[in-house]
């Protein structure tokens, strides 16, 4: 391989892996608090790249600069978060693990046939939201719109570690899944910290359309899915649960696939996979994972 | 054995009989017109399904472990069978036996699949065993889109139609039977407590990864066989067939027909598979009418529509003759 | 005990470190045929640990044990059951969802040696083996006064009987050494005093050595032979309950200083 070819290699799978790393965030906050995997998290992506393709011919018609459109996705993302978590989550949450889970697919399911119905299964092409002309150096292209997508995607991960690590939310945050008696008695409120974590990583998913559709700027009703579940294992990946893990797992897949891709391009998801189960088996929470054993 | 017992398995093997007999009379005597090969073919489709199902509820509901990848095990039961069909054709062997052999070659590649995957089982548990499942699900989905001997990536198609409708049902009679006798065995009774507590189930001098892998194994064969079927019904495949989706579709399936009730299965995925054809006019709409569904039983009835109650047919007759029955296997 | 019988049960040097953290260190033992001896201390005095690692869930960083002589590290907490280990947990771990009967049979798979072709025929073999092992159960069961009962779901029977059930669970797998954390808590006087006779039972008609964990320590007094005290992991005093309850060291270990053993065994 020539030097050129893994830069640009490296640059790419930087690009992919921030928005998988993004997309694992939300993933790895819910499962963080309770414990559930939210399986349709990567339809709300869908939803926010919808709502993208809507409002960003609205918002340069207007005069504004596209990207601006986020805005509404993000608002729209949380609020579809916040309504699926209030209206088919919560009420199944103490019916075990089982029905959550089977909750969540059949949410995902939902959201997917949903979009469908309103918008065809027909491919939508989003607009152009960022142009900034692609530099070359030497004998590679880079695109400064896919170093602004790694950008936004290390600010935004920066930025909600800070949020957890050091504010009173974030605080409440790391505390409900610790002990939820105990969170309750010391005046948090668990039901709002849930649906706010929910809020928060439905809003990130938003975000994450945009970084997406900057790149590939199509926009179909069952996306969400395909790449829901390879930031899913990204996630997992990382340590589940863990916000920093999610960054390395997402960067770590977004570069095996890219890189996979170059050499045998038919197998870059079986090596993903192959990757996720070796992991998992020598560090069966992950690679920045706590473990967390039964007390007898 | 007792008389009770059987004549128990007597009374059930009558009942089966009547329904086989009851259903080749419907379409014999030409009662759907026009429609009957199709119908035919929906109760075909249940068959398999009601196999792929049961078999899930073993891992699922009897020992309480996710799999979201048991659509990886059909597959591989469905290509394997293609593949050894495709080899013994022309070998003179009668339809019957090409379509046994093709069967058992299926539940065995894929029952060696369920090994491979159980063992993870070592080390993890959980949600994270659920991962590992889907994971090696999409591992073998992405080995048959690359292995030329199963088209790659293409449809593979040419395989012989030998799964008629009579051969179906009663392939799917026997290893609902087996799979029935297996949980109602010291089997079912050591996975299902290592299902209520991993933990006491080791000191109760149960070897637990053992019987996780061997289950696997034993829910990965009976998968392997409903692909078979399908496989030799469809006559053509392709790989992505049996996506995430699909292995969702099943486990969904055991949930609302109840994990722990293989009633619950065989009464739930001849449903679900009847219900689509059904609803063919709303087609748009069925899959957000399912989602709905499944949110609307995981609310009001967590353990699936049936829960853990199995039907008896012996109870049934014993309620309605007044007479004393037996519970066997407790 | 006899002097030159080998006995059921040897610590010899047993600890283990969690991280930085001795949980139990330098834990000597010997349990002899039919002996019962009781292992007590504070709350967080390493107690659990000991059974935990008696019975395989951990292993022992140092230090080895022997059951009938045969040294069990690193076994799994099956294959130590098989040997001869059984035990009951402190909180209460049924299968909740199986019946009684089917507590007790999940225990008995030694007993029940048949294949999975055997099970699929339902051949002569299956149905012996299963009828014996109900009887077997049913027998246990009646052990612990739970006859009758062997169709409810264990999940439904009352506190008192859970522990009970627990117990002809680990009966069940024909252990030569039981170990039981913390049978009577939770449970009444009368309950307490129905358990006692069970345990005596036990000890006789099945020749079993009792290894108990006890908070209540005037149960602890009235029934074991010997009595061994672990504080932060470590042991501070063995011997008889008498000498236990004038240990200045135990006593203090319970209450901190200036206490008397009347006022331990009262309170406790």
């Amino acid at each position: 391989m020539t030097a050129s070819l893994f830069v640009q290699g490296l640059i790419n799978g930087l690009n992919q892996g921030a928005i998988y790393a993004l997309i694992a965030l939300g993933y790895t906050m819910v499962y963080g608090i309770i414990r559930m995997i939210n399986f349709a998290h990567g339809d709300f992506i869908m939803i926010g790249a919808y709502t993208l393709f809507y409002t960003i011919p609205l918002m340069v018609n207007a005069g504004m600069p596209a990207w601006m459109a986020v805005i509404i996705a993000i608002v729209v993302c949380a609020l579809v978060g916040v309504l699926v978590e209030i209206l088919a989550y919560k009420p199944v949450r103490k019916a075990g693990s089982m029905s959550a889970l089977i909750t969540a697919l059949a949410m995902s399911i939902f959201l997917e046939n949903l979009a469908m119905v309103l918008f065809g299964a027909k491919p939508h092409n989003v607009q152009a939201i960022f142009s900034l002309p692609t530099v070359r150096i030497g004998t590679v292209s880079l695109p400064l719109n896919v170093l602004l997508t790694i950008a936004i995607g290390l600010l935004i991960m920066l930025a909600m570690q800070f949020f957890v690590k050091k504010t009173n939310l974030g605080k409440a945050m790391r505390a409900v899944p610790q002990d939820k008696d105990a969170s309750t008695l010391v005046g948090i409120n668990v039901d709002k910290i849930i649906t706010l974590t929910f809020a928060i990583g439905s809003g990130l998913a938003a975000v994450a359309a945009l970084m997406y559709c900057s790149t590939y700027p199509r926009v179909t009703n069952d996306m969400g899915s395909m790449m829901g579940m390879k930031a899913f294992i990204a996630a997992v990946l990382g340590g589940i649960g863990v916000i920093p893990g999610a960054m390395l797992g997402g960067i770590l897949v977004g570069l095996i696939e890219i890189f996979v891709k170059l050499f045998a391009p038919g197998w870059y998801e079986a090596v993903t996979y192959g990757t996720l189960i070796v992991i998992l088996l020598v560090k069966p929470s992950g690679i920045l994972g706590k473990n967390v054993g039964e007390k007898v | 054995m007792s008389k009770k017992i059987r004549v128990s398995y007597l009374l059930n093997a009558v009942g089966v009989a009547l329904v086989f007999v009851v259903l080749s009379i419907l379409f014999s005597a030409g009662v759907f017109g026009t429609s009957t090969t199709y119908i035919q073919g929906i109760c075909t489709t249940a068959c398999y399904t009601i196999i792929m199902v049961a078999s899930l509820n073993l891992v699922v509901g009897f020992m309480g472990e996710f799999s979201l990848g048991h659509a990886g095990f059909v597959s591989v039961g469905a290509y394997a069978s293609a593949i050894v069909s495709g080899l013994l054709t022309g070998k003179g062997l009668p339809d019957l036996g090409l379509f046994l052999v093709a069967l058992l070659a299926g539940g065995l590649a894929a029952g060696l699949m369920g090994v491979l995957v159980g063992i993870p089982a070592l080390r993890l548990r959980g949600d994270y065993l659920a991962i590992v499942t889907m994971a090696f699900a999409e591992i073998i989905r992405v080995c048959f889109c690359n292995f030329s001997i199963t088209g790659g990536g293409k449809t593979m198609s040419g395989i012989l139609k030998l799964s008629t409708f009579p051969r179906a049902f009663w392939v799917m009679v026997v290893c609902v039977s087996i799979m029935f006798l297996f949980v109602r065995s010291k089997f079912g009774r050591t996975i299902r407590a290592i299902r209520e507590d991993y933990i006491a189930a080791s000191a109760s001098g149960i070897n637990v990864t053992f019987y996780k892998v061997m289950t696997f194994a034993v829910s990965a064969f009976f998968a392997g066989i409903g692909g078979s079927i399908y496989a030799h019904y469809m006559t053509a495949m392709i790989p992505t067939n049996f996506n995430f989706a699909y292995s969702a579709e099943l486990l969904s399936e055991v949930i609302i027909g109840g994990t722990g009730s293989l009633t619950g299965s065989v009464i739930g995925a001849a449903f679900l598979s009847v219900l689509p054809e059904a609803m063919r006019d709303f087609a748009t709409y069925r899959m957000l009418a399912y989602s709905v569904v499944l949110v609307l039983v995981m609310l009001f009835r967590p353990g699936g529509i049936f829960g853990h109650w199995e039907f008896s047919l012996t109870r049934l007759l014993g309620k309605l003759f007044k007479r004393d029955t037996v519970k066997e296997g407790a | 005990m006899a002097a030159n019988s080998t006995p059921v049960l040897r610590c010899q040097h047993l600890g283990i470190q969690f991280g930085g953290l001795k949980a139990v260190d330098d834990f000597n033992m010997e349990i002899g045929q039919s002996e019962l001896v009781g292992l007590i201390g504070p709350n967080g005095a390493g107690k659990t640990t000991v059974f935990n690692l008696i019975t395989g869930v951990y292993k022992p960083t140092e230090g080895s044990f022997y059951l009938n002589g045969e040294r069990m590290n690193g076994k799994k907490t099956h294959q130590i059951v098989h040997a001869g280990i059984a035990r009951t947990f402190q909180n209460i771990r049924l299968f909740k969802k199986m019946t009684v009967l089917e507590n007790v049979k999940a225990a008995m798979l030694e007993e029940l040696p048949y294949g999975m072709l055997q099970a699929i025929f339902r051949t002569k073999a299956y149905w012996e083996l299963e009828q014996a092992a109900t009887e077997r159960a049913k027998e246990l069961l009646k052990v612990v006064h739970l006859s009758g009962k062997e169709d409810l779901e264990a999940d439904n029977l009352p506190y008192g009987q859970q522990r009970r059930l627990e117990i002809a669970r680990a009966l069940a797998t024909n252990m030569k050494l039981l170990l039981l954390d913390e049978p009577a808590a939770g449970m009444n006087p009368t309950e307490t005093e129905e358990l006692l006779e069970i345990i005596n039972y036990i000890r006789k008609e099945f020749k079993v050595s009792v290894l108990l964990i006890e908070h209540d320590m005037s149960l602890v007094m009235k029934i074991c032979e010997r009595i061994q005290v672990l504080d932060f992991g470590t042991t501070i005093a063995s011997g008889t309950p008498e000498e236990i309850a004038n240990n200045k060291k135990v006593i203090e270990a319970y209450l901190g200083k200036d206490k008397t053993a009347q006022e331990v065994t009262k309170n406790a």
